[in-house]
């Protein structure tokens, strides 16, 4: 599966989510690998680009999540 | 000239022979509106005994989930230099050896960008930067990293990694504590900074069992160095220790804990077989004692302050692991444990409580470590070791 389109599955998982529940960074690994049938690794190095590009940020409340930032 | 607050109840504790944070927090007061304030929401905190730190929420530098923890006050309006309050984790370097230059320098960032208020160091081993808002994160990051240093770990991540001064300084070393700790940070960069973990984890290294580093009672992952050969004994130098007034028996023998000891007035024997390598025996008697044969590590896991469970002290996994670069046999052993906890571990349990939730038995067949008897951590526990029907069959 091309990254792009790795990045896209995240992004939509995470956006899906939002306001009901946070999401930690291995729920989405565990998510999308099992779901696109790749590696965790490759999921990771997608989640990655992502927070590089600033499309998604990390929180912390308690524990460490993956979210879309505030407008 | 920054506000100056009446502070009645903190001044109590500027009094006593302690060093006090009071006056530390005073003297950058004088010159920080941010300390300035930060010491009246502290005396309005314990004139009502309640918090006004509020904690969490989106902070961090870009790329980052971690190095930064957010911080808020609950009353803005009344102290808002404070309004944020972030503290900065800088990753600490191994041995906390740092040049006079770099603290300067430190110190001028930090007074351009923050409160003046440091923590050298944090529990977890970060140089720990006290108070600053948000604007002033992604500068600070810039200053630091043009000068060669990163951001230390916190949240679900691995912690910044620590160890005791180890073989620069000291010869009770057995292992290299800065080699294996600069190694640690460097292989893991990715789980220091992009938090992937149910809940934090903590590597500390010691040279020996004396432990300056506290590893036992503050690290998931306690490293501490050991040795495998006996305790060569020069006698000369015990009856120095004797003739200089060192109660032997009672200092030495009574006092080792495995009971291998003995001491007729001249000769001081060691069985070796018994020992446990506590090091009370040599950090006694330097000059007398030294640890003989190959060096390596106790790799130890699970000690934690209170939480889900009490505190915990480490126990031990692997009795003995050679610790040499680049410590690949070690990090694929800590590999297989993250992998258990990410399997098996809830949002915020350790990995600690999480062996304690499953036993021991599912841990060790699932990291492919072999039941053995150092691993028994208090006796009456329950069993570990089940004959399998494979092995019946043996
Ligand atoms: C000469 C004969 C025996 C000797 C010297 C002996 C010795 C011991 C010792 C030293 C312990 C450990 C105690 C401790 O951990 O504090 C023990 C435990 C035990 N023994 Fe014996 N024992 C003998 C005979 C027996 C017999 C005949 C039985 C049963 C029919 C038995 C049943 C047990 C049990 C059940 C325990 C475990 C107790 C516990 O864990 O609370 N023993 N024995
Ligand atoms: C109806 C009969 C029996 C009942 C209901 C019973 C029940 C129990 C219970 C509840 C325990 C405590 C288990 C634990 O600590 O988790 C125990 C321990 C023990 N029982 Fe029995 N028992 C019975 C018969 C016997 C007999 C006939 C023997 C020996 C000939 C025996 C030997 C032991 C031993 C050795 C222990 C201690 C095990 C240990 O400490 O590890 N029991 N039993
Ligand atoms: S833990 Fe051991 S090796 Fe490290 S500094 Fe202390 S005495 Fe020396
Ligand atoms: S190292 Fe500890 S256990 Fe070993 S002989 Fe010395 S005092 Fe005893």
């Amino acid at each position: 599966m091309e990254k792009e389109e790795v990045k896209k599955k995240i992004y939509e998982l995470v956006e899906k989510s939002t306001g009901k529940k946070k999401l930690k960074s291995s729920d989405i690994q565990k998510t999308i690998s099992a779901e696109a049938g790749i590696s965790r690794d490759e999921v990771k190095d997608a989640l990655r680009d992502l927070i590089d590009e600033g499309k998604l940020i990390y929180t912390y409340f308690g524990g460490s999540f993956v979210e879309i930032p505030p407008k | 000239m920054p506000k100056k607050y009446e502070t009645p109840l903190l001044d109590e504790l500027e009094k006593g022979p302690f060093p006090s944070f009071v006056t530390e927090i005073k003297k950058a007061a004088a010159r920080s509106d941010m300390a300035a304030d930060e010491l009246g929401q502290l005396e309005k905190s314990y004139r009502d005994k309640r918090g006004y730190w509020k904690h969490g929420g989106i902070v961090g530098v870009r790329g980052y989930g971690s190095g930064v923890i957010g911080r808020y006050s609950s009353l803005p309006d009344e102290f808002p230099n404070v309004a944020n309050f972030h503290t900065v984790r800088i990753n600490s370097i191994s041995g906390f050896f740092y040049t006079s230059k770099f603290l300067n320098e430190m110190c001028d960032i930090w007074d351009k960008y923050g409160s003046g208020l440091t923590n050298l160091h944090g529990s977890t081993g970060d140089l720990v930067l006290l108070g600053t808002n948000t604007e002033n994160l992604e500068p600070i990051f810039a200053e630091f990293s043009s000068r060669g240093w990163d951001l230390g770990g916190s949240g679900s991540a691995l912690r910044t990694p620590s160890c005791c001064v180890g073989p620069a300084r000291c010869e009770w070393a057995n292992i290299d504590t800065l080699d294996i700790t600069y190694s640690i940070t460097q292989e893991w960069q990715d789980e220091m900074h992009r938090p992937a973990f149910p809940y934090k984890f903590k590597f500390k290294t010691a040279g020996c069992a004396v432990d300056c580093i506290a590893s036992i009672a503050r690290a998931d992952c306690s490293i501490i160095g050991t040795w495998k050969g006996n305790i060569a004994v020069d006698q000369a130098e015990v009856a120095n220790y004797a003739k200089k007034g060192m109660n032997i028996q009672e200092e030495i023998v009574n006092m080792c804990p495995s009971k291998c000891m003995s001491y007729d007035g001249k000769e001081l024997k060691i069985n070796d077989a018994d020992c446990i390598r506590c090091m009370h025996c040599i950090a006694k008697m330097t000059k007398a004692l030294k640890p003989t044969g190959e060096k390596g590590a106790t790799i130890l896991i699970g000690s934690k302050a209170p939480f889900v469970i009490g505190a915990t002290l480490s126990w031990v996994i692997v009795p003995f692991i050679k610790m040499e670069p680049p410590y690949d046999e070690f990090k694929d052993l800590i590999r297989k444990m993250w992998e258990f906890w990410d399997e098996y571990g809830k949002n915020r349990e350790r990995i600690g409580e999480l062996i304690i939730r499953k036993g021991m038995r599912e841990f060790l067949e699932f990291i492919g470590v072999e039941p053995q008897p150092q691993q028994i951590k208090e006796p009456r526990r329950d069993p570990f070791f089940f004959w399998t029907e494979a092995d019946l069959q043996k």
